[in-house]
């Protein structure tokens, strides 16, 4: 759905973007995470263009936008729909008047406009507050107004610039449930930025790592959960690293209440202690992951029963 | 001085300074609105940057503002007799009060532009809004208190500039204070003319205060 090529951006001698391929799939919630002046806010700027770069090429929906004109490009814009960090509302609108104003910009006749608002502040939960203007408003319920905003055109792509990040958690929480929602029932494909592993953790299907101008690691969380070594993994598990010489880093991503580790001690001739774990629930479901020391003569057999269990099995350098 | 006396002289005065600034705010909007909107429009990080463009119209503005007043009106008298055909009289007037207030609104109508928002820009360009659409529906409906707070400022120079309208027989409150006030030491007119000056800014101040009030939804 979106897909981005060889993307780099420079202002003057900084370079903000530096190779970046991107490839968002029709229908899923791709995340892209960093730390401020990762340059991923240029990196979603450069995909609707509000940013020029200075190489490479970016397609949404098919179309190739660093190929378009000026009109045209207004064109694509109004099928792309964006929100904003700080809402980015227009104080001088009501509520109703701020949802319209991408579909006056279109062109859409004002009986047909005032339908179509009515019918998006309800998508939003925002059904009778037409009438208000912004600054009456909460945080949250003004990112609602931007994002029924953002859905007037009919958008096969939504841009998510760090939309939860001025919101307290429970807020921030239930936008995303909004924006799972609209992902789920419109089909919707969403392009997130942010600097919260919160945010990829509770919808995201894919994620890109990003961290001086590159992305450092890509793809769907449940392969990288799996792959062993993953940054994704690391960051949502905050184990100690390196891990200590002679233990086991085990991660499991199916039913979190399947007994292996207690079945390991029965089978097999061997000690367990538990150093360190946690479990989290993923978009696409619970991953744990445990750090423990086995010693027994049963080691090694034990090692790869527990893989047969479809664990992810990482052993630590030996002991010195 | 007797009312009786100040009364026919004060009146027909009173309507010459509301006639001259009346007439010289509606051109100063006019002109100055949209070189005001020229300025934010053709900058460097503006929607079209134009900066050779840019800096020309920034030069004329910064001409326009440098010259004491009532030096640009005698400047300008041969630009005045090519609009109007003459150089005396309230309708000449209006010409320099015009030259002199629009650089002074233009610049006003620019801090009041850039002063909006440039996120609420950027979401109106990630809208697919074209630049006609983004001032029009953005930057003037946004910046509008600003705009009603700085024609308020502007008018109220433009009272004080046409006290000078005497120099080219211009008339006005300002006249009649020199004339009667000054060289006849009429001292009751003078000070009725004081505070009928103090009264007519007051009540404009107010109203435009009022107003931008009422427009802002901060």
């Amino acid at each position: 759905m979106i897909q981005a090529s060889g993307l780099r951006k420079q202002y003057g001698d900084t370079v903000a973007l530096d190779g970046v391929d991107l490839h968002v799939r029709e229908g899923e919630i791709y995340g892209v995470l960093g730390q401020s002046g990762a340059g991923k806010s240029t990196l979603l700027r450069c995909v609707n263009l509000l940013e020029r770069p200075t190489a490479g090429t970016v397609t949404v929906a098919g179309q190739d936008l660093t190929a378009l004109g000026d009109r045209e490009l207004n064109r694509a814009r109004q099928r792309i729909g964006m929100i904003h960090q700080h809402f980015a509302l227009l104080s001088s609108r009501t509520v109703a008047g701020n949802v319209a104003f991408p579909l006056e910009i279109m062109g859409v006749p004002k009986a047909e406009r005032e339908r179509r608002v009515a019918e998006l502040l309800e998508l939003v939960g925002l059904e009778g507050r037409g009438k208000d203007r912004p600054h009456q408003l909460s945080g949250g319920q003004k990112q609602r107004v931007g994002i029924a905003r953002a859905l007037a055109g009919n958008p096969s792509v939504l841009l998510s610039d760090e939309a939860t990040s001025a919101l307290d958690p429970g807020t921030t929480q239930s936008i995303l449930a909004l924006l799972k929602r609209l992902n789920t029932e419109l089909g919707l494909t969403i392009l997130l930025i942010t600097h919260e592993m919160n945010v990829v953790k509770s919808v995201c299907d894919s994620v890109a790592i990003m961290s001086r101008g590159r992305i450092e690691e890509s793809g769907a969380i449940a392969d990288l959960i799996r792959t062993p070594g993953s940054r994704l993994t690391r960051e949502i598990f905050p184990l100690p690293e390196p891990a200590p010489a002679g233990s086991v880093t085990l991660t499991f991503t199916g039913d979190p209440r399947q007994p292996v580790v207690s079945e390991v001690v029965r089978k097999f001739d061997v000690d367990l202690s538990i150093l360190g774990g946690s479990i989290e629930d993923l978009a696409g479901g619970s991953v744990g992951r445990l750090r423990v020391v086995l010693d027994g003569s049963d080691r090694q057999a034990a090692l790869a029963y527990l893989r047969d269990c479809g664990l992810i099995v990482e052993e630590a350098g030996e002991a010195a | 001085m007797t009312w009786e006396e100040m009364l026919p002289l004060l009146g027909p005065a009173t309507l010459e300074t509301a006639a001259m600034v009346g007439w010289s705010t509606l051109f100063t909007l006019l002109l100055g609105l949209p070189l005001g909107v020229a300025l934010v429009v053709f900058d460097r990080d503006g929607l079209r940057p134009l900066p050779a463009l840019k800096s020309a119209l920034g030069f004329v503005v910064n001409v326009g503002r440098s010259l004491p007043f009532i030096v640009l009106m005698i400047a300008i008298i041969p630009f005045t007799r090519l609009v109007v055909g003459t150089t005396i009289g309230t309708a000449a007037f209006v010409v320099p009060l015009t030259v002199g207030a629009v650089p002074f609104y233009a610049r006003l109508v620019e801090t009041a532009l850039r002063e909006v928002g440039k996120d609420v820009v950027q979401a109106a360009q990630a809208m697919g809004a074209s630049r006609t659409a983004i001032v029009r529906k953005v930057l003037l409906p946004e910046a509008l208190p600003g705009l009603v707070a700085g024609l308020t400022v502007t008018v109220v120079a433009l009272i004080g500039y046409s006290a000078m309208a005497g120099t080219l027989g211009g008339g006005g409150l300002g006249d009649l204070a020199v004339r009667y006030g000054y060289q006849r030491f009429e001292t009751l007119l003078m000070i009725v003319t004081v505070v009928l000056l103090l009264v007519i800014v007051q009540v404009l101040q107010s109203l435009g205060d009022w107003v931008a009030r009422r427009l802002s939804h901060k």
